[in-house]
């Protein structure tokens, strides 16, 4: 379900690193949690970021979400098409329904993140 | 955390449940979206037993309802319903409620599940020279709502009553799957739909009978989440939100439930007063003018001015943006004035349009 080659935060966000960039999005089980969405909040590209700061502001009709930088870095992209169509993260959320792509200042911060086996585990944990 | 006897129900059915006024009860089954567009097009069932009920019975009990309420009661004969308050002596709100007529001397009040202690002790506290009874039966009566275009033709063949003969704001008693209930023709949707009370201690039937008749024509199960889009659309006010002990009857726009030729009852005089000199604020609807999402509470400025803070607001998922109310400077009311509300760190342009937002094609 989780894909291995993915890392993932307790806040439930994902990684997806590819060389010194990586794109983050949430996870299924918070888009699960969150309901319809129907509007993203997404940061100006070219934003600095600290680790744990808020980058996007996830809306369904029942909540509000922040999701926040798994690490520091700097927006290099916004998926744009989520202005239009924000249920993009309901409907595919490790694919089509990335947020953003942050350019990774500094790699050892990506070593601390869960990996999948973790982050299953950790739900796990939740239901309990 | 109480329960209704629909709980386990909701359970068996994926019901996310949260917590509601002391209450477990399921905010969303499948999904705020499609519960809300269930309701608009097909049918939708709701557990609303967690709301209370007063009964006001004696000789004098419609002189009590009319000294308690602004609306006529006198108007109403056994089998008619009407929305009113129960208002304080600044004519603000103590509740939003449903009067029931059951015979001249029986009157049943249908109060908000949050007001329910509450509105029991303001009508038992104000019933001096009155020749009355006042009860409090809700922990006997589980009530559910059945709402959208089909409601009637599921509900039919369950029931003895003619449901094709009930107006809107009418009720009768009758039997539901072999248990004794009162139905009405009444809602907090918009759409047609009934509402089902029964004291039966053993009511699970009507739930799941309802739900398997209903789910081949398209009718969902609706948690608190879609309860609140739905009512917002079609302008029902929630207390606390939109009314309160703070807001006026005509600042709440609710000048059609005040009927001054019926007589003396609390807060006239204030009603009289505000009347002659005018108000100075008044409850609008508004849609915001570009993305995103406004919410009760959030700071309102016009001009960068705050003036005052959104009553109700949310995602409409029939029109597809963003709707609410909020109480203006009366000078900002008129359809087209344009005001922000703070999101966050932005401020987002929003105005006021007419409301209700949406209203059925066909009323009966």
């Amino acid at each position: 379900m989780y894909p291995n080659d993915f890392r993932y935060t307790k806040e439930h966000e994902w990684i997806k690193v590819a060389g010194d960039e990586a794109l983050i999005g949430i996870t299924d089980f918070a888009q699960h949690q969150l309901g319809d969405i129907i509007y993203v909040e997404l940061p100006p590209v070219g934003k600095e970021l600290a680790v744990r700061q808020s980058i996007s502001v996830v809306e369904s009709v029942k909540s509000v979400s922040d999701v926040y930088a798994p690490f520091s870095g700097q927006v290099v992209a916004v998926n744009e098409a989520l202005v239009q169509t924000a249920d993009l993260i309901n409907k595919d959320p490790h694919g089509q329904g990335w947020i953003v792509r942050l350019k990774i200042k500094d790699k050892k911060e990506i070593d601390g993140l869960l990996t999948a086996n973790d982050y299953e585990k950790f739900l796990e944990g939740l239901e309990h | 955390m109480r329960k209704t006897r629909f709980n386990e129900l909701h359970k068996r059915l994926g019901g996310k449940m949260i917590e509601f006024c002391g209450w477990e009860m399921p905010v969303e089954y499948s999904g705020i979206i499609p519960e809300h567009m269930a309701v608009r097009t097909k049918a939708g069932l709701f557990d609303v037993s967690h709301m209370g009920e007063v009964l006001v019975t004696g000789k004098q009990a419609l002189a009590y309802v009319q000294w308690l309420t602004p609306n006529d009661a006198a108007r109403l004969a056994p089998g008619q319903v009407q929305y009113t308050a129960l208002m304080t002596p600044e004519s603000t709100f103590v509740d939003d409620m449903l009067v029931y007529c059951i015979g001249p001397e029986e009157y049943f009040l249908v109060v908000n599940a949050a007001n329910v202690d509450k509105d029991f002790a303001w009508i038992t506290g104000h019933t001096q020279g009155f020749e009355v009874k006042v009860e409090n039966p809700s922990d006997a009566y589980s009530q559910l709502a059945l709402q959208g275009p089909l409601a009637e033709k599921i509900l039919q063949p369950l029931t003895d009553i003619a449901l094709s003969g009930m107006k809107s704001f009418h009720w009768a008693k009758g039997k539901v799957l072999g248990k004794n209930c009162l139905v009405s023709r009444t809602g907090y949707t918009g759409e047609d739909g009934f509402e089902i009370y029964t004291m039966d201690p053993d009511p699970g039937i009507i739930w799941t009978t309802l739900i398997e008749k209903g789910t081949p024509l398209g009718l969902l199960p609706i948690g608190l989440g879609a309860r609140d889009t739905l009512r917002l659309e079609s302008k029902l006010m929630l207390y606390g939100n939109d009314i309160s002990d703070k807001t006026t009857v005509l600042e709440a726009d609710l000048k059609w439930i005040v009927k001054l030729q019926k007589g003396d009852f609390l807060g006239r005089p204030v009603v009289e007063r505000q009347l002659a000199e005018g108000l100075t604020r008044k409850l609008v609807g508004f849609e915001l003018a570009e993305p995103g999402v406004a919410r009760p509470h959030y700071p309102v400025t016009i001009k960068g001015q705050k003036v005052s803070e959104v009553a109700s607001g949310t995602f409409s998922p029939l029109l597809k943006k963003s709707i609410g109310l909020v109480y203006l400077p009366i000078e900002a009311t008129a359809v087209g004035s344009e005001f922000e509300i703070e999101i966050r760190t932005k401020r987002a342009k929003a105005r006021v349009i007419p409301t209700p937002f949406y209203k059925r094609a066909d009323k009966k």
